[in-house]
């Protein structure tokens, strides 16, 4: 539909593409919507310690009383301070490891797309390995004779499970660009092979992989948690969303908002991501429809 | 869009038939080149699961915990149990050798073996998924219709952006929140939890399976919605049913005649695709159900350090996922004339 429009009326303004797809992206209402909310809870989960009214690991009262905003959690901390704290952990490694994956998982799906043939073949066979793999798995089984996860394992483990779901986007991306005219006129410039990658590919995939970086940073956030709710942790006294669930799930009944909170604040924040990677992709879908 | 759509392309990518041979042998042989690449996968994941539990860490140091360091006698034991003190090449060939014949090993964390264990979680497992994709599939095709009806109009819109919603949520705080709604906070209809003795199922209380199969269809459905739209879109879009609708055929039996089915066979690569990864996700709806399945089973391995339970458990769960998929390659090749005469012709 959209593309007999465009047929039609051959765009004349050769705008700056980059700043006309920002501008497009601030139509899209999922988009606005999406970043507010995702903006929000990630200046949350940042700021949150600075202004949370007791601290970490302050028990403020009986268990599972109403005292405060949220009551209070299994130990008798405070459930708001302890979510203002709890948001630091997973905002961080859930970056992190999209930019990890990000980086990752481009790198594997260019080389395999520009490598062609046989490197594409092996690296995308090695790639449906570890795609024939539930995310939640490749996590466990690393963590099964790990006797207490630093953090930097989390940011590699969720990030190397993320890492083959965006080389093959990657690679779909790029195979339709390393035919391109301009690709075939740099090499045919002489220009190394790395270099036709860094300066002629790359920067032509920006659009689809900034959509595909934050559907993994809806994944991420939603492993780190759940990471966290399987009690499996970096700090059993810190405060974290997944694991503050976890905690408190045998007081639902009695006290709902120890675990209710913790879990709308990942719910919104995934919602956020998640509309806003939608947003970013129907922009570069240009048609919009739906 | 912004579901996971990107494997899709990847299965039709694998069904692309063989050139040049004809009937039954181009079948034949593609079925074994399949098959053969599915074992190959098997094989690949045995290693990567193997490395993964006993050498990325050390396993003896995680069972133990603080008494590693007093206790230098069950070192040893856990050593020699897990064989630590060979290579890890002979370790790994001594295990898939054992795994091939049937034998799992020894359970760390109660010293049984580990195969008499496991075979009711997994019947428990398979029932779970198998209802909640029986539910789930007529409602997310249903969905897909309606929102298609609506097409670009506000009903649309709406019903997506809901869709989108729900499947931006960790599978694990779906089930959180049916449980404060429908079993502690809101209203108290339902179990919180799946209370089954043992040797029980627990199917024979029919009521403690409704919020986990709700949870897991909450989960898939919005994904296969979306991209069964998203085809059935393409279709009504399509010259043949414009020309349908040239000739006064009624929209709703266009929708059901000749848009519906040819929707369906990407439908049915993205149902195989979320059923396979249900085998995941069911990990997280089991244990906040408690749920007796391989899920289950499977995170409080992982807690207690269990390494041979978590490396049967895994290679099951993902021999279930390559398993789905190849059905899936198959069906969608039946189902697709086009392909199907490719291949024998």
């Amino acid at each position: 539909m959209s593309a007999t429009a465009d047929r039609a009326t051959p765009a004349p303004t050769p705008a700056p593409a980059e700043r006309s797809t920002f501008q497009k992206m601030l139509r899209q209402k999922r988009f606005v919507f999406g970043g507010i909310i995702t903006l929000a809870v990630a200046l949350f989960a940042l700021f949150g310690p600075l202004f949370a009214p007791y601290g970490e690991n302050e028990v403020v009262g009986p268990p599972y009383s109403s005292q405060g905003v949220f009551g209070t959690d299994y130990l008798g901390q405070d459930v708001l301070s302890r979510l203002m704290y709890g948001g630091t952990e997973v905002l961080i490694i859930a970056l992190l490891a999209t930019v990890l994956s990000t980086v990752f998982g481009t790198l594997i799906g260019v080389i395999a797309a520009y490598g062609g043939g046989w490197w594409d073949e092996v690296i995308m066979r090695l790639n449906d390995v570890l795609l024939s793999f539930p995310q939640i798995l490749l996590a466990l089984v690393v963590l099964t004779s790990i006797a207490q996860p630093k953090a930097w394992m989390l940011v590699v483990l969720v990030g190397l499970s993320n890492a083959p779901r965006t080389a093959r986007i990657a690679r779909g991306v790029a195979l339709g660009l390393v035919s391109r005219d301009f690709v075939h006129a740099a090499e045919a410039l002489g220009e190394k092979r790395s270099r036709v990658i860094v300066a002629e590919v790359l920067p032509n995939m920006n659009a689809p992989l900034l959509a595909e970086a934050g559907l993994r940073l809806t994944f991420s956030i939603g492993l780190v948690a759940a990471i966290g709710f399987l009690g499996i942790t970096t700090d059993p006294s810190a405060a974290n969303w997944g694991q503050m669930i976890n905690e408190n799930r045998l007081g639902l009944a009695t006290q709902a908002w120890a675990v209710l909170a913790p879990v709308f604040v990942i719910a919104l924040f995934t919602i956020g991501t998640n509309l806003t990677a939608d947003g970013i992709a129907q922009v570069n879908q240009r048609g919009g429809d739906d | 869009m912004s579901v996971d759509v990107a494997p899709v392309e990847h299965a039709f990518e694998e069904v692309a038939p063989p050139k040049g041979r004809h009937g039954a042998a181009a079948w034949v042989s593609w079925i074994a080149r399949r098959l053969g690449l599915a074992v190959l996968t098997l094989w690949l994941v045995s290693i990567l699961v193997f490395v993964a539990t006993t050498a990325l860490g050390d396993p003896v140091r995680a069972i133990l915990g603080k008494d590693y360091n007093s206790d230098k006698a069950r070192v040893a034991q856990l050593t020699a149990q897990l064989n630590l003190d060979e290579s890890l090449v002979t370790r790994y060939f001594h295990w898939l050798g054992n795994f091939l014949t049937g034998d799992f090993g020894t359970s760390i964390a109660n010293q049984q073996p580990v195969a008499g264990q496991i075979g009711d979680n997994v019947v428990n497992t398979l029932v779970l998924v198998a209802i909640s994709a029986i539910v789930m599939i007529p409602v997310a095709f249903g969905i897909a219709m309606i929102s298609t009806n609506y097409r670009r109009r506000r009903p649309d819109t709406v019903i997506q952006t809901i869709l989108l919603m729900l499947a931006a949520l960790p599978e694990f705080v779906v089930g959180i929140l049916l449980v404060a709604i429908f079993s502690t906070t809101v209203f108290h209809w339902l179990p919180a939890v799946t209370i089954s003795g043992p040797g029980q199922h627990p199917w024979n209380e029919p009521k403690t399976m409704i919020l986990p199969v709700a949870t897991l269809v909450l989960a898939v459905a919005p994904y296969v919605s979306r991209i069964v739209r998203a085809n059935l879109l393409e279709v009504l879009d399509s010259d043949y049913v414009e020309l349908a609708r040239l000739k006064g055929i009624p929209e709703r039996v266009v929708m059901r005649k000749h848009a519906l089915l040819n929707a369906i066979v990407p439908g049915i690569q993205v149902i195989a695709l979320q059923l396979a990864w249900l085998a995941g996700g069911v990990v997280l709806v089991e244990k906040v159900f408690n749920y007796p399945g391989v899920g289950n089973q499977l995170v409080d391995s992982v807690q207690n350090h269990d390494v041979p339970m978590v490396q049967a458990l895994t290679l099951i769960i993902a021999g279930v996922y390559v398993v789905v998929n190849l059905v899936a390659d198959l069906l969608s090749i039946l189902l697709t004339p086009r392909a199907r005469t490719a291949i024998s012709s």
